[in-house]
């Protein structure tokens, strides 16, 4: 391990991917995540191998890293929400053609032209495909420097491991903040195991054919259930996430991200006062770590779920929690960051309801007892 | 004693084509494995192939092949030979693909001059989807889309990429070429043989734009198609070098 470094966090995904092998990257220019595209033209420049291109356009750069993906590199590119969008058809057409890459986002208000501002509203397109057809992508939500470090070298490890696209997912904030960060060693890519499927030209063996047009539905059937079966295997190994004072808590905040930085402040702020709050974070948010959450439920009634969006992690915790305990939501939009002192006011006035709706249960079934 | 004078090129597929009687593709097809077995450089090729009528030609083309999205070839190929040098790499993209949805990927590859290859298609009309309106459509040309013919108006003049290309510096070497008799299609192996020699000598970008029959979408038979394009087509679009800053290969 080298020693830890004060880095802001669009460098740590930058430096980290370098070190995880990726030699091709392509982006366009976006606030809030230029740091990482320009980390990324002098990284490629120093490193052997490495190729950096300013696409002249995201859509452009996403097909760029497909074909850098075909043959065999790890391939990255990044963007924010507004660009994110014009990758969409790119994560479609990875998906099917079962190539690996990695997709950083760093989210800003939206939607449309939005604002330069942290904001978690590209849930929804992250974790539910975002381009069409039946496919995902894996979706890592790191919450710290560290976690941009460590995250970003198992996005190119899962990325190759199950030939699918894996999209990390951060916000604006996440870029800008400069954390202590300790990178492994830097792996060489020439040992990595070889690609057996990749399209380096047909000498002593068969052509091969990426592709994804496959014209007769019951082929196509086929390969719609094997990316199911694949996705199945992920939500069985990868899901991930973090209890945080959860053990005697009367209501668990539900949060990613930035989010879950600012619910920290705010739980360790109301634990002080002796207010029993926790948080629950997503790691993975597809897979989303539902079981964890379903166990959760089973000493946790009330989960407050906290986006900076209008609320769209919020079903997957309804869904994962099929009908248990009683879920709530604040959150706020558009850019806004909200402070650990709003949150906290929020989940303390929660909490001071739900203990008050627990003693007036505890004294009527004392009466139906005594009676 | 028999001697065989022709035969399938070793970089065909012995596989039946799907394309229409009389249409281009075919012999385009031909010319392209023909030149890739010549040049030796088969076992060392990848081609990308447009969405359109030759999106099989990974059916027919025996080498590596990687599909793009519509459009999209040019970034596509860029990927793969920036991460593969040494490999020979080509698109095959019909006008809609390459002069339409894909015009900025493909000017910019130009521009940037990689080093790469592009077969372009032009039959001046949407052939998979039924016979719409191309950029290269010409002014009173019939298609599904432009009842009446194709209008100045309302859908502006034909599109000659070939010559927006110029301008790009990393552009080394265009051509436009036919395949409508025997002397352009001679004419169109030559060039074919120069674009992708152009990209094994490390020269810069390098295209073709093959005029090509379409009988079914021009509502024509394949005779009339051919002589089409000579009466017609080729007065918006002249066969000829366009651009050569590689000379003699």
């Amino acid at each position: 391990m080298s020693d830890k470094q004060l880095m802001r966090g669009s460098h740590v995904i930058g430096e980290a991917a370098v070190r995880a092998g990726c030699r091709f990257y392509a982006g366009y220019p976006i606030t809030p995540q230029n740091e990482l595209t320009e980390y990324m033209a002098s990284a490629m420049a120093r490193t052997d191998g490495g190729t950096f291109i300013q696409a002249e356009s995201e859509l452009a750069a996403i097909n760029m890293v497909i074909g850098a993906s075909m043959a065999g590199a790890r391939a990255m590119t990044s963007s924010s929400s507004p660009g994110v969008s014009l990758k969409q058809e790119g994560m479609s057409y990875l998906a099917a053609q079962e190539l690996p890459a990695v997709v950083v986002n760093t989210m800003r208000g939206g939607p449309g032209l939005g604002n330069i501002a942290p904001s978690q509203g590209d849930y929804f397109q992250a974790t539910r495909g975002g381009g069409h057809g039946d496919y995902r992508s894996i979706v890592l939500a790191p919450a710290s420097g560290q976690e941009l470090a460590d995250l970003t070298r198992t996005a190119f490890d899962y990325a190759d491991q199950y030939r699918t696209p894996v999209m990390i997912l951060g916000d604006g904030m996440m870029g800008q903040m400069m954390e202590p960060v300790e990178f492994p060693e830097p792996l060489d890519p020439s040992r990595l195991p070889d690609k057996g499927w990749r399209l380096d030209g047909a000498k002593d063996r068969p052509s091969r054919v990426i592709k994804s047009l496959l014209l007769d539905p019951a082929v196509e059937e086929e390969l719609n259930w094997k990316l199911v079966r694949k996705y199945e295997a992920i939500k069985r190994t990868l899901a991930g996430a973090e209890r945080f004072m959860t053990e005697d808590a009367l209501v668990v905040v539900v949060a990613y991200g930035t989010a879950a930085r600012i619910a920290k402040g705010a739980i360790k702020a109301l634990r002080e006062q002796g207010v029993r709050v926790g948080l629950f974070r997503p790691i993975t948010l597809y897979p989303y770590p539902d079981q964890f959450l379903r166990d959760m439920s089973r000493t946790v009634r009330d989960f407050l779920v906290f986006e900076m969006s209008t609320g769209q992690m919020v079903e997957d915790v309804r869904l994962s929690l099929e009908g248990r305990g009683q879920v709530h939501f604040y959150g706020r939009p558009g850019g806004i960051v909200p402070t650990p002192d709003e949150v906290a006011k929020v989940l303390h006035a929660l909490y001071q309801r739900e203990k008050l709706g627990e003693l007036s249960q505890k004294k009527e079934m004392g009466h139906a007892s005594a009676s | 004693m028999e001697k065989r004078i022709f035969e399938r090129p070793r970089y065909l597929k012995e596989a039946e084509f799907h394309y229409c009687p009389g249409c281009g593709h075919s012999i385009i097809h031909r010319l392209v494995a023909e030149v890739i077995d010549e040049l030796g450089i088969g076992e060392r090729t990848i081609g990308v192939p447009p969405a359109g009528c030759a999106v099989l030609a990974y059916n027919y083309l025996d080498v590596d092949m990687g599909e793009a999205a519509h459009g999209r070839a040019a970034a596509v190929a860029t990927g793969i030979k920036r991460v593969l040098p040494d490999r020979i790499v080509f698109t095959y993209q019909g006008d809609g693909d390459i002069a339409a949805i894909g015009t900025a990927e493909t000017i910019h590859a130009a521009n940037r001059g990689e080093n790469v290859t592009v077969v372009f298609v032009n039959n001046g009309v949407y052939g998979m989807t039924g016979g719409q309106m191309a950029p290269t459509t010409l002014l009173g040309q019939n298609s599904t889309t432009t009842p009446g013919g194709r209008d100045v108006i309302r859908d502006g003049t034909p599109l000659d990429l070939s010559q927006m290309l110029v301008t790009a510096s990393g552009s080394a070497y265009i051509e436009r070429t036919a395949v409508n008799t025997p002397k352009n299609v001679r004419r169109t192996k030559k060039a074919l043989t120069k674009a992708f020699k152009t990209q094994m000598q490390g020269l810069g970008f390098a295209m073709v734009e093959i005029i090509s029959q379409c009988p079914t979408n021009w509502k024509m038979g394949p005779s009339e198609a051919c002589r089409w394009i000579d009466e017609t087509m080729t007065s918006v679009y002249p066969l000829g070098v366009i651009k050569d800053r590689v000379g003699d290969l």
